[in-house]
């Protein structure tokens, strides 16, 4: 991998994330920002350089570190509560192998871990505007709703950080719209450390703390701060703030030829 | 079921085989005809009346010894050959190293003429159902691997991707995605496969046996009886068509729910 003949996709990148934040990060396509997250997932591993987390051992990122693509990637053959429920499968699966074996006692905490967890999936389901469609499936959905139970089983797989990669980019403009002000009003209570890819310049502004440009060839970052007050209303985008933030953030992008 | 959904439904059978009687019919119609009239003699092609006759004669013989033996071969063998076909098929997709020393292996032995080596199996396994299960496996079992195989390697690349960052095992990958998204292949080859079982035990009968369709067929032969011999052709496909249609309604029992019909595509059909 290391005496490619081809350039390195990412080179002298250097970002760091702290705990509950929001950040963004904004390229062209091709720069190499899904590839970044693949290695931070751990699909990948990077022919140099070091990643650390404080969540646990870096070489054990799979499994600890919630990851949501672009495409809702729904299992079509399992309804919406059930692709949710499907992390914790996972995890059980892993944690217990002999699982036909144990002992009752084991057993009945088992049972309760997945009432638990059910009541967990339904309860998100209802709060997430699914309730009513639970036990429907993912191609009988709506753009919007498949978006959200793929948000719902990113969410219930647990990771401290969650990787967003162009979460609401195949969406219409309403119902992309619907789904920023959605994870918004969400945001204050999940106590997550998010990492988002998007395209959309006031997306970024809305929802982040932080904007990293990511040049191509993938560089030294750039970064802007998004000192907008949380919690923050629909009304932000008028706001004088978010209106200098937004052509700063247009002339660093035409400045840095980011386009 | 009232009596306009029953007019509905018959409306939709017709207009799902209509095509297919009617050309039937007038085949049928033909033949008989041709027969008759004396243009083609009775004894190269009977008449499809004669050959429903040697058929109703002989139905004790038919249906009550040589059907059952045939069935018997041929469901042994398709049994065999699933559990051989998926086997194989899975150990190939688990392991590189076993795909590649073994998937030649696999087409090799669909190029030998099973015509020559069926004598070979007489040799091995003498004048048993044996000999003729494993003319039934050799022809029946490759679909099945093939379908087994190609299904579970299909497995995109993105959903793997997903459910490994959730942590999934390889075992985990294999049951919760793969071998789902491996279903509609794995019944495509189910399909062809269940067919091919008949035409196995039919050959493999021919070649050596004591009893059924095949060995029937070969001494009406062998007798210039030839409404006979047609009669007996005609069970076999029957049979062929009755093991294809099980096939096809477990299919559809599997495949016909919720999100796998649309997967398949078969819920955008069903409206039609």
């Amino acid at each position: 991998m290391s005496v490619s003949k081809w350039p390195p996709i990412l080179d002298q990148l250097s970002l760091e994330v702290h705990h509950g934040e929001f950040v963004s990060l904004i390229g062209p396509s091709g720069c190499g920002k899904s590839t970044l997250f693949k290695l931070i997932a751990g699909l990948l591993e990077p022919t140099g350089g070091a990643i650390s987390w404080t969540g646990g051992e870096v070489s054990k990122r799979l499994g600890a570190i919630s990851y949501m693509p672009q495409q809702d990637l729904l299992l079509p053959w399992r309804t919406v509560r059930d692709n949710c429920l499907l992390p914790w499968e996972l995890k059980k699966g892993r944690l217990e192998p002999g699982k036909h074996g144990a002992v009752p006692g084991k057993l009945k905490k088992s049972r309760a871990e997945q009432a638990a967890q059910l009541a967990f999936i339904t309860d998100m389901l209802e709060r997430f505007g699914l309730g009513r469609w639970a036990d429907a499936y993912p191609h009988e959905l709506s753009g919007g709703m498949r978006q959200r139970a793929a948000f719902l089983r990113t969410l219930a797989a647990g990771g401290d950080l969650m990787l967003l990669d162009e979460p609401f980019g195949a969406l219409d403009a309403l119902t992309k719209r619907e789904m920023q002000h959605w994870l918004l009003s969400l945001w204050g209570e999940l106590q997550r450390t998010v990492l988002f890819i998007t395209h959309d310049l006031e997306e970024a502004l809305l929802l982040s703390d932080r904007i990293l440009l990511m040049p191509r060839g993938g560089g030294a970052l750039e970064e802007i701060n998004v000192d907008l007050p949380r919690p923050r209303q629909a009304g932000v985008h008028a706001t004088p703030r978010f209106l200098e933030l937004r052509m700063e953030l247009e002339q660093r992008l035409t400045g840095a030829d980011l386009r | 079921m009232t009596m306009t959904a029953f007019i509905h439904h018959l409306r939709k059978l017709l207009r799902s085989y209509g095509p297919f009687l009617l050309l039937l019919i007038m085949i049928v119609t033909l033949w008989e005809w041709l027969v008759r009239s004396g243009t083609v003699p009775a004894f190269i092609v009977p008449a499809p009346s004669s050959i429903m006759m040697a058929l109703i004669h002989n139905r004790g013989l038919l249906f009550g010894t040589h059907l059952p033996v045939t069935l018997a071969e041929a469901a042994l063998g398709f049994a065999l050959s699933v559990l051989l076909g998926t086997g194989l098929g899975t150990w190939m997709h688990m392991s590189r190293t076993v795909e590649r020393a073994v998937y030649p292996f696999v087409i090799i032995s669909q190029t030998l003429p099973l015509i020559a080596l069926s004598p070979i199996f007489i040799m091995w396994f003498g004048y048993s159902i044996w000999s003729k299960v494993a003319v039934v496996i050799l022809t029946a079992f490759f679909p099945i691997v093939v379908g087994t195989y190609d299904g579970l390697r299909t497995g995109g690349q993105a959903y793997s991707d997903l459910l490994r960052t959730m942590g999934a095992s390889r075992l985990q990958l294999l049951l919760k995605l793969q071998v789902p998204l491996a279903l509609p292949s794995f019944f495509s080859g189910l399909k062809l496969s269940v067919v091919y079982c008949v035409i196995g035990a039919t050959i493999g009968e021919w070649l050596g046996g004591s009893s059924g369709l095949g060995y029937y067929s070969r001494r009406m032969a062998g007798n210039l009886q030839s409404d006979a011999l047609f009669s007996a052709v005609l069970l076999l496909s029957l049979l062929g068509l009755a093991l294809f249609l099980g096939v096809a309604l477990i299919e559809k029992a599997v495949l016909g729910r919720g999100g796998f019909a649309a997967m398949t595509g078969r819920a955008r059909r069903k409206n039609i």
